[in-house]
């Protein structure tokens, strides 16, 4: 196991020096002198230039530029926002929650309705339920999820006025940031209402934010599962007589579960662009609507920060995945 | 599988396709996607023709006029208009070819890219592949829109800027599938054959391994057609894309933002341009899959 580990973070090495490149070759490719686009609209007296392109260490060979940078980088600078002052790293850390809390709720809302579904179609194959939910799941993936949000706000907000349009509580609540969880901070705040009006604020973008992957685990869920109906082992246990149930519950589920529970895990990247259009409609205030809205306001030592902390996330989530599979399937365990 | 290799007489060719359409028709919802797509491009290429009116019209005493079966609709608009006037169903019509444009050029540019990668990392392995697969891991290790968005950052907001950005993030899914595909087919006798017969790398690459590769290419370039459709209308509707007046329905939907709650249907109706597009090509994606490779999985 440690010797797949060492050789799984072998390979991403390069990998994340290739995205520290990135992220580093990022404000030098845009059009436009760095120092000018650091200074922003205010531009800078020539005497202020010098001194800037010494303090950014631009007067330096580039290969100089780019040691200090990764060194930075390992101390956790990330560099400061132009628009904020603020450091890149700490404005991650605060928002990042909110990301995370949407995520995790668009994942299990997914996850819960996606693997019975599955299932369901698995076991009832050829039947109407199986053609519903396969036509329902690929409308889903095909979805647009910017104009479904706009769709449920329409519906929702606008003509049934159950749910809020924006945001992550009423302004009528004032939370103390503890964990960063809207969910868990509401319940620790004891406010009445509090934590209901948290969980009214999420519902809509967890809906938007879970339907593509809703879609991909239940079609997942359904093909892993025809695979499975068809072993032998499976056979054998109809034969014995168990229940259906059990046949499904016990022996075809376990082993279905495999396959997807690794396709769950590799929606990392797709909630993260998700999240940038679920967040931007919403105006959710996290990583996604902070990385849009740096873009536009030219903030590029955000977005630069930004773009790495979130490869770097998606390349650590996707190598727990990995591991895990490794795992939970003896084939791949024992593959050494 | 289409095993057809280059010296194949045409009438085989044809029998090979006539197998491929006997799968295919089976699928009614794939027949049903291509027929939809078909129609689409008819109204795409004959669009000065079917639009009532044109695309950048403003008909100032007809604002935010709704569609023609509610309150205050009329024939002369029949999807109503926008908040300038402008009659929504001919800026759909025109629309189409947007985003068959869109579609078109970002597979083909992302396939053929992909494919000459692809095929020099499977054929000469070593460094080269190295080099080639790591740089399609760190595009892999970015959220693909984000990466867009990003590259179109640096490139300036524009739909060809647009369309270049989705190009790039789609590149990965290509080479990994040639090369894999080329390095199963190095290894059979038919190859060994060609080599031994003094076959130049050049042909051997495109006109030997290349025709056997197809099948999961073709699969892909389906599926990421409309993920490029949805990708420039995502990134149209941050105002990264196509820019207004172009009637580009992601960039439709963000002009109409403001107006959800007081005219839903100029929200409506761009987004299911979008979703039926999309969910056609889909269907055909799923209909090509099932007929060309069954081992094939989409998730």
């Amino acid at each position: 196991m440690l010797r797949l580990i060492l050789r799984k973070l072998g390979l991403l090495l390069p990998t994340f020096i290739g995205v520290t490149l990135t992220s580093f070759f990022f404000i030098r490719l845009l059009p436009g002198d760095p120092i000018l686009l650091l200074a922003g609209e205010r531009g800078v007296s020539p005497e202020r230039y010098q001194e800037l392109m010494v303090q950014f260490g631009y007067d330096q060979p580039v290969w100089q530029q780019y040691l200090t940078y990764l060194g930075n980088i390992l101390q956790g600078d990330l560099g400061t926002s132009i628009v904020t002052k603020q450091p890149v790293l700490s404005e991650f850390m605060a928002l990042f929650p909110a990301t995370v809390e949407l995520s995790v709720c668009a994942i299990i809302f997914a996850a819960v309705l996606g693997l019975p579904a599955g299932i369901l179609a698995a076991v009832r194959r050829g039947k109407t339920l199986d053609h519903t939910v396969m036509t329902t799941a690929l409308v889903g993936y095909s979805m647009p999820i910017f104009w479904w949000g706009l769709l449920l706000i329409i519906l929702f907000s606008g003509i049934l006025q159950w749910t809020p349009v924006s945001g992550r509580i009423s302004l009528m609540y004032w939370i103390e940031p503890v964990t960063g969880f809207m969910l868990i901070d509401t319940l620790l705040s004891d406010q009445e209402g509090a934590f209901w009006s948290a969980v009214n604020h999420l519902i809509l973008p967890t809906v938007v934010l879970g339907t593509i992957p809703l879609a991909v685990i239940a079609r997942q869920t359904r093909s892993a599962m025809l695979e499975v109906l068809d072993e032998d082992y499976v056979r054998t246990a109809k034969a014995k007589g168990l229940s259906t149930y059990r046949v499904v519950g016990l022996h075809a589920l376990r082993n279905a579960l495999i396959p997807v529970i690794t396709v769950i895990g590799l929606q990392i990247g797709v909630l993260f662009a998700g999240a940038i259009l679920t967040e931007t409609i919403f105006s959710w205030p996290g990583i996604g609507k902070w990385m849009v809205d740096s873009i536009f306001r030219r903030d590029y030592p955000v977005v630069q920060g930004g773009l790495l902390m979130i490869a770097a996330i998606i390349m650590i989530v996707n190598l727990i995945v990995d591991l895990a599979y490794g795992l939970i399937n003896p084939k791949i365990r024992h593959s050494e | 599988m289409t095993d057809t290799t280059h010296s194949s007489a045409p009438d085989t060719r044809i029998e090979v396709l006539k197998g491929f359409w006997r799968h295919f028709k089976t699928n009614r919802g794939a027949v049903f996607g291509l027929y939809f797509f078909l129609t689409l491009v008819v109204i795409a290429v004959f669009a000065p023709l079917i639009a009532p009116h044109g695309a950048t019209d403003q008909y100032r005493d007809a604002l935010l006029v709704p569609p023609v079966w509610m309150d205050g609709g009329s024939w002369n608009h029949i999807l109503g208009t926008d908040a300038v006037g402008r009659d929504l169903l001919s800026r759909l019509i025109y629309g189409s070819r947007f985003s068959l444009f869109i579609g078109v050029v970002v597979v083909s540019v992302a396939l053929v890219v992909g494919i000459c990668l692809g095929l020099v990392a499977g054929t000469f392995r070593g460094w080269i592949d190295t080099v080639i697969m790591r740089i399609m891991d760190i595009i892999l290790s970015f959220p693909s829109l984000l990466l867009a968005l990003v590259l179109v950052a640096i490139l300036g907001p524009s739909l060809i800027n647009a369309m270049i950005a989705i190009a790039i993030v789609q590149q990965p899914y290509y080479v990994r599938l040639t090369r894999a595909a080329v390095i199963s087919e190095m290894s059979r006798e038919y190859v060994m054959a060609a080599r031994v017969s003094g076959v130049r790398t050049l042909r051997l690459m495109f006109v030997t391994v290349l025709p056997n590769c197809m099948a999961p290419l073709i699969v892909q370039a389906a599926l990421s057609f409309s993920t490029a459709i949805l990708d420039a209308a995502a990134l149209g509707f941050l105002g990264m894309g196509a820019q207004p007046p172009t009637p580009e329905w992601g960039t439709m939907l963000a002009e109409a933002r403001e107006f959800i709650l007081r005219a839903p249907w100029v929200v409506t109706f761009p987004g299911l341009a979008i979703l039926t597009t999309v969910l056609a090509i889909n269907l055909i994606g799923d209909g090509l899959r099932d007929a060309l490779d069954p081992k094939l999985k989409r998730s």
